[in-house]
C-alpha cells in the first residue's frame, strides 16, 4: 500500500513556482529521504502535505486521503517535526508534551506513559518540570522530535531533524525512529542536509531543486546512476556545486531580534 | 472539549507566568484613575456631574479590559512568528475548537484583569452602588473581554506581524476606548461624536457595566446587554472565519 502519493504537485507564490510539477511515492513503511539545497521546494512540498499549504495544483494522497478535502483524517494520521522551532516557550518540557497529547486525542493513560518514556529517552525527564525557554538549541531539538511521537504517527515527517545535534544525539534519535519504523511499520519521509544520515537510514531517496525532482530511487541506484561512491558526491554531481541563496522573510528577522534579545 | 480546555489553560498559564505584565499593565489604569479622578474631580463635581471617581472607574475597568482582552488575541502573532501556531494548526482539531479554547483563554485572562482593576479603584474611593448586582457587572466584564480578544483574533489573522501592532493601537484601540464614553458622559455631545459613540461596541460595554456599578446608565440596561452580545457574536464569527483561513 501507498503511505504517500504525490502526483503533478505544484505551489506557485506569486511569480515564484516553489514547487513545479512533482511526482513521487512513499510505500508504507518505508524511510524515504527528501533531499536538495537550501530553497529547493522541500519545506514547502512537505507544508502542503501536511496540510499548513494547500497547492496551486496536483493531486495527493495520504494513507489514502486527500490533505486538502479530508484534512482532519490526513492530520489524525501524520506526526511532524518542524524545521523551525515549534515549541511555546513559555510552558515546560512537561506541559508541551502533554499538550500535544492532548490535541492528538491520546488516551490519558497512554499518554502519561508516553510522556515519561519520551522524555527518559531523550533525556529530559529530570528537567521535565523546566521552561522550555531556559533549554538550548539542542534540547529544544530533542523535545520536539520527543513530542512528535508521542501519537505513534502512521506517517512520521521530519525536516531537518537533527539540525543542530551533536553526532552521539543524533544516532541515539534515528536508532529510535528506525525501531519505531520496524516494529509499528511507521512511514518516515525525512529532509536532511547530512548526506551520511541519508545514506545510512533511506531505502529510498528522491532529490529536489529549483522545485523539481531531478532523480530517484534507492541510494544504490543514484550512485550508480551519477558513477559515484556516495550519495554525497551523488547529490553534488545532481544539484551542482554552485551556493543557493534563501530569501529571507519575516520570520528570520524575528529570529534574529530574538537571538539578539536573549 | 479536552482541546478547547488545553487551550484555555495555556492562555491562563501564560499570564500567569508573566508577573511583569500583569504588574505592568495595572500601572495605566491606576495612573488614568489618580490623574483624571483626582485632577478633574472638583470640575466634574461642581458641573454637576457628581462624584468623577464613580463615574470614571468602571471605564478605566474596561480599559484594562480591552487591552489586556486585544493583547491576547493578538498573541497568535507571536505564536506564528515563533512556530506554536504550526504545530496547534496541523493537529486533528477543528480551527473552531482552536478559536473557541484561545478566546475563551484569553476573555478569561482579561476578565481577571478588570477584576483586579475594579480592586484596585477600592483604593482611590471607589464604591459599587449595590453589592447584590456586582455579579451582573461580571456579565459585562466577560462579554467585553470576549468581544475585544475575538477582535484581537481577527486582526492577528491577517497580520503577518508585529509591525501592524501599533497601527492598530493608535487607529482602533485608542480611538474605541476614548470616544466610549470611558471618561466622558455621553449625554449633550457634538452630534459627530455621539453618533461615534453610539456604533461603538465598547460603549456598551462601559455604559452595562456603570450601570451595574454605580446604577447609571446612558443607554439602558437592556439595550447594553443586547447589543453587546450581538456584536460579539458577530466578532467571533469573524474572527472565527478569519482564523480558519491562516495559511503558514
Amino acid at each position: 500500500m501507498l503511505a504517500i502519493e504525490v502526483k503533478n504537485l505544484t505551489k506557485e507564490f506569486n511569480d515564484l513556482k516553489a514547487v513545479d510539477n512533482v511526482s513521487f511515492e512513499v510505500q508504507e513503511g518505508e524511510i524515504f529521504a527528501f533531499l536538495g539545497p537550501n530553497g529547493a521546494g522541500k519545506t514547502t512540498t512537505i507544508k502542503i502535505l501536511t496540510t499548513l499549504l494547500r497547492p496551486t495544483s496536483g493531486e495527493i494522497s495520504l494513507n489514502g486521503s486527500d490533505p486538502i478535502k479530508e484534512q482532519n483524517t490526513v492530520r489524525r494520521s501524520f506526526g511532524i517535526v518542524f524545521q523551525d522551532p515549534s515549541l511555546d516557550d513559555e510552558l515546560t518540557a512537561y506541559e508541551n508534551m502533554e499538550f500535544h497529547g492532548v490535541l492528538y486525542k491520546v488516551s490519558k493513560e497512554i499518554r502519561i506513559n508516553r510522556i515519561e518514556q519520551l522524555l527518559k529517552f531523550v533525556e529530559l525527564w529530570d528537567r521535565k518540570d523546566e521552561l522550555v525557554k531556559n533549554f538550548s538549541g539542542g534540547m529544544k531539538r530533542r523535545l520536539e522530535v520527543a513530542r512528535g511521537l508521542i501519537h505513534h504517527p502512521k506517517i512520521l515527517f521530519l525536516d531537518e531533524p537533527t539540525l543542530g545535534l551533536d553526532p552521539q544525539t543524533r544516532n541515539h534519535i534515528w536508532n529510535y525512529i528506525k525501531s519505531l519504523n520496524k516494529e509499528e511499520n511507521m512511514t518516515v519521509f525525512f529532509t536532511t542536509h547530512y548526506m551520511d544520515e541519508a545514506e545510512k537510514v533511506a531505502k529510498k531517496v528522491a532529490i529536489i531543486d529549483h522545485g523539481k525532482i531531478i532523480s530517484q530511487g534507492t541510494v544504490e541506484e543514484l550512485k550508480k546512476n551519477t558513477k559515484t561512491d556516495s550519495l554525497e558526491d551523488a547529490f553534488l554531481s545532481l544539484t551542482g556545486t554552485t551556493i543557493r541563496e534563501e530569501k529571507s522573510n519575516n520570520l528570520d528577522h524575528m529570529r534574529m531580534h530574538r537571538r539578539i534579545r536573549y | 472539549m479536552s482541546t478547547i480546555y488545553i487551550l484555555w489553560l495555556r492562555q491562563l498559564k501564560r499570564y500567569f507566568r508573566s508577573k511583569p505584565r500583569i504588574i505592568g499593565s495595572l500601572g495605566q489604569p491606576l495612573l488614568f484613575l489618580v490623574a483624571l479622578g483626582f485632577g478633574l474631580g472638583p470640575i466634574f463635581q461642581k458641573a454637576g456631574g457628581g462624584n468623577y471617581i464613580q463615574f470614571l472607574a468602571p471605564g478605566i475597568i474596561s480599559m484594562g479590559i480591552i487591552f489586556t482582552a486585544l493583547f491576547s488575541g493578538i498573541e497568535i502573532i507571536w505564536d506564528r512568528q515563533f512556530g506554536f501556531l504550526k504545530e496547534t494548526l496541523v493537529a486533528p482539531t477543528s480551527r473552531l475548537e482552536i478559536m473557541i479554547g484561545r478566546t475563551l483563554g484569553g476573555a478569561t485572562v482579561a476578565s481577571f484583569q478588570g477584576i483586579l482593576i475594579l480592586f484596585l479603584s477600592f483604593l482611590v474611593g471607589f464604591r459599587p452602588e449595590n453589592i447584590m448586582i456586582l455579579p451582573f457587572a461580571f456579565i459585562f466584564i466577560f462579554l467585553t473581554a470576549l468581544l475585544f480578544t475575538a477582535l484581537g483574533t481577527a486582526i492577528a489573522s491577517v497580520l503577518e506581524d508585529m509591525q501592524g501592532f501599533q497601527l492598530i493601537m493608535n487607529f482602533l484601540v485608542m480611538p474605541l476606548f476614548f470616544l466610549s464614553g470611558a471618561l466622558f458622559p455621553l449625554n449633550g455631545l457634538p452630534k459627530a461624536l455621539t453618533i461615534v459613540a453610539s456604533i461603538n461596541p465598547l460603549s456598551y460595554g462601559v455604559d452595562g457595566l456603570r450601570d451595574t456599578l454605580t446604577n447609571v446608565s446612558h443607554f439602558g440596561l437592556f439595550p447594553d446587554l443586547l447589543i453587546l452580545s450581538v456584536i460579539t457574536g458577530i466578532i467571533l464569527v469573524i474572527g472565527s472565519y478569519l482564523f480558519s483561513k491562516i495559511q503558514i
